[in-house]
């Protein structure tokens, strides 16, 4: 076979199968916000195709983007995996869409701040307290804190994921200290490189931003008042995987990066940052460091990447922390289930976004259908993160099924299962051709004294075929996200 | 700036000029004990005195030779290569602050020694420490020419000339000590010996082109002391650490230590003075120069009062 290297991409082959294609509607129409891209490519031959992804890889190899993934005991740096195709979404849809996220952190941070206060929704029964009480991450060193505009979740990365009828669905909310934004800054500057005239030719909507508008949103949580708050980014440091992110934000924002070892609580119960210039006061932590590692007075002991004394001080308001410590308890998926209720009870709204339908393995009429019907579920443990510890059911043999029913048994509370949601997909360069491959999203929503949502967001695709596993830790890459229009 | 990372910048510097110093010292001492007959009876017991290991080496070393000591060994947290491996752990973890090609030069460094120090001790008369202080003034002009002259640039400088100025008095110590052992043996060869300590201080060349006469014990030590524009004379560097403190914010609480060296250094009286005043005099700077480093960890490593 010789190789044609002056093919062009041929839409009409191109076959999502039942899958939603975010840019092709039917084979060889592409959809309203994609057509510029597709015509785009439609124009480049394999080869040229090929020398695109080629000289993005270089440019990320050579700008150092790296992801760190721990393996057989090491950390292995590895360049960041991106493809060139962008993922396209329509501005009417994307408005909406926005809109759904921002009511959606609203009601989580109502909800947070109900939970360390009042318990209001617990009390009147639209939030069973047994959920409350087996949550590992309720924390109770922050019951009665206030944090600045009653605000605990500044930055969350709400997962969307569009099922085959082209329905939105958000798949779970990442309270903690969510990551991947950096990649979604540097995704940008990449395809401008890749494909410059594009953004000449259409309105894509910027995401430059960002670095900005999270440094006005910690500013408005400062304890004091003035033009200057001193805000660093507190990072576990090197060996962290998200370092680069770490590193890259506070050099984007110009605040200091700082680790536990640079803090000092003083008497006053004000934060301090050790600094040739003396002690500096520090008013606003944007912390990268789980919330149970950041005060060994009051948390893990044996932990040496907080701050003595960080708690006392956030408590007395003299600091401020984003996300603020005990924001986890909403950051679990048994209590996913409950957004939209949290919508209602808080803000008298019905929500604009869906939850991903979602069975509590704990909920004794739940659970029998759960265990019969494995093959047709994703089965999730309620805490973890990056893909593992789950079942995916279709891609499941019997033996693996009777392993997790078993293990389900043994501790049903901390599971919850879901459809499998057959994800979008976005054409992918894979040797030389474009395929399908599936795709979620990230956006990053701030709240502080005002809320922002960042224009689409990160589009993380699954590389290998028919995979619906996006996350880099497991062979996942990503894209860039263009709000067109 | 992060206390932290002066304090690693600080260090780097400092490991560095103590690498480059123990390979100049290593360079012209194997030559020195080539040259000198048997009955001068100069051994590597005396690097190891100037480099302060000769404690150590007696506690710890048990059958491993001097130079070996030195050079490698595990059990000696002053030997060239713990220096390195220190040198590059600090350069590794300011990488957003000290220049990336500095970065690379550092590890290239490390990587060299490590392959290369074995060799070393083998074979003496290798070429292996010229290589290494090449490499080590690559990574200064590196940082020189290409780091902005800024507070971390400051203690890049107040690092190394602190070491430089610790490592040229050391030398002196240990060679008035020596001649004042009165061996006859050592004072026929009494030029040979100084000629070896200018150049294990790379000031054989400016020697003999600013002080034109016979190599003697009190001129060199003059020229070593306070010549004006030697940059490795101790003059010198007290001139650079006064600069370099001058540009860093708060530095009044360094200025007394930073005086007692300056003023130390010009009171003493080279005409009338002694192998022992000189052995006595070398002692009192390096607890000076000691001081003046705990001014400077208070000050800016270690700060302890609100800004």
């Amino acid at each position: 076979m010789s190789k044609s290297k002056s093919i062009k991409i041929d839409w009409a082959g191109y076959d999502p199968g039942i899958a939603y294609d975010e840019m092709i509607d039917r084979p060889g129409i592409a959809r309203n916000a994609g057509r510029g891209l597709a015509e785009q490519l439609a124009s480049l031959s394999a080869r040229q195709l090929s020398q695109r992804q080629l000289s993005a890889e270089n440019a990320i190899l050579e700008t150092g983007i790296t992801f760190t993934v721990y393996s057989e005991g090491q950390n292995i740096d590895r360049a960041w995996p991106f493809d060139i195709v962008p993922r396209t979404l329509e501005r009417t849809e994307w408005e909406r869409t926005e809109a759904g996220l921002k009511q959606r952190l609203r009601a989580l941070n109502h909800f947070i701040h109900d939970m360390y206060h009042e318990q209001r929704m617990v009390k009147e029964g639209r939030f069973p307290r047994e959920i409350l009480e087996s949550s590992k991450n309720f924390l109770p060193a922050c019951v009665g804190a206030n944090p600045a505009h009653q605000v605990w979740a500044n930055i969350c990365g709400s997962d969307l994921v569009r099922d085959k009828d082209g329905t939105i669905y958000v798949l779970e909310d990442n309270l903690r200290v969510p990551s991947g934004v950096s990649y979604m800054l540097e995704n940008r500057s990449i395809t401008k490189q890749v494909f410059p005239e594009l953004f000449a030719r259409q309105k894509i909507q910027p995401v430059d931003d960002y670095p900005a508008e999270l440094f006005n949103m910690l500013v408005s949580l400062s304890p004091r008042p003035g033009d200057d708050p001193e805000v660093v980014v507190l990072t576990p440091g090197i060996y962290n995987s998200a370092y680069f992110e770490h590193s890259y934000l506070a050099r984007r924002m110009g605040a200091e990066l700082v680790e536990g070892s640079d803090l000092v609580v003083g008497d006053d119960d004000c934060v301090y940052m050790r600094a040739i210039e003396g002690l500096t006061r520090v008013d606003v932590i944007y912390s990268r460091i789980n919330a149970t590692f950041l005060d060994p007075e009051v948390f893990e002991k044996e932990s040496l990447l907080g701050v003595p004394g960080l708690i006392r001080s956030w408590r007395a308001g003299k600091v401020a922390i984003a996300n603020a410590p005990g924001t986890g308890v909403a950051d679990d998926k048994v209590v996913y289930i409950y957004v939209p209720d949290m919508i209602r009870f808080y803000l008298d709204e019905e929500p604009i976004l869906p939850n991903v339908p979602t069975y509590q393995c704990a909920d004794p009429e739940s659970l029998p259908f759960v265990l019969d019907n494995l093959p047709e579920l994703v089965v999730k443990p309620a805490n973890e993160s990056g893909g593992y510890g789950m079942l995916v059911g279709p891609q499941s043999n019997r033996d693996e099924q009777n392993e997790f029913r078993e293990i389900i048994r043994k501790n049903p509370r901390n599971y919850v299962a879901q459809p499998v949601i057959t994800l979008s997909t976005v054409p992918t360069v894979i040797d030389r051709k474009l395929e399908p491959r599936h795709v979620d999203l990230r956006p990053f929503v701030l709240q502080g004294e005002n809320l922002y949502v960042t224009p689409g967001g990160l589009t993380r695709v699954a590389l290998r075929r028919g995979s619906l596993v996006v996350n880099s830790s497991q062979g996942g890459g990503s894209k860039d996200t263009w709000v067109v229009g | 700036m992060l206390s932290r990372v002066a304090e690693r910048v600080y260090w780097m510097s400092r490991y560095l000029e103590r690498v480059e110093s123990a390979a100049r010292l290593v360079n012209v001492y194997g030559e020195l004990l080539l040259d000198l007959p048997d009955d001068a009876r100069l051994d590597w017991s005396v690097a190891l005195q100037i480099l302060g290991m000769e404690e150590a080496y007696r506690n710890d070393a048990g059958t491993e030779e001097e130079l070996s000591f030195l050079l490698l060994s595990p059990d000696n947290i002053a030997s060239v290569l713990n220096s390195l491996n220190f040198a590059r752990e600090n350069a590794r973890t300011t990488r957003d602050i000290v220049p990336s090609e500095a970065w690379r030069a550092v590890n290239e460094l490390h990587l060299y020694a490590r392959d290369k120090l074995p060799s070393m001790v083998r074979r003496p008369g290798s070429r292996v420490p010229l290589k290494i202080i090449g490499r080590c003034q690559e990574i200064t002009g590196i940082l020189e020419g290409t780091m902005s002259h800024g507070p971390a640039y400051q203690f890049v400088c107040l690092g190394r000339s602190l070491e430089r100025a610790d490592m040229t008095s050391r030398m002196i110590d240990v060679a008035a000590a020596i001649m004042l052992t009165g061996r006859e043996e050592l004072e026929l060869h009494s030029s040979t010996i100084w000629r070896a300590v200018l150049r294990s201080l790379s000031a054989y060349q400016m020697y003999r082109q600013y002080v034109r006469r016979r190599i003697l014990g009190e001129d060199v030590i003059r020229f070593l002391l306070m010549d004006e524009s030697f940059p490795r004379s101790i003059k010198c560097c007290i001139r650079s650490l006064e600069k370099s403190l001058q540009n860093l914010p708060r530095h009044e609480n360094t200025a007394a230590p930073m005086n007692d060296v300056s003023r130390h250094l010009d009171s003493i009286d080279l005409d009338t003075a002694t192998y022992e005043t000189l052995h006595q005099f070398a002692d009192e700077l390096q607890v000076e120069l000691a001081d003046l480093h705990a001014a400077i960890f208070e000050t800016w490593l270690n700060p302890m009062k609100v800004a």
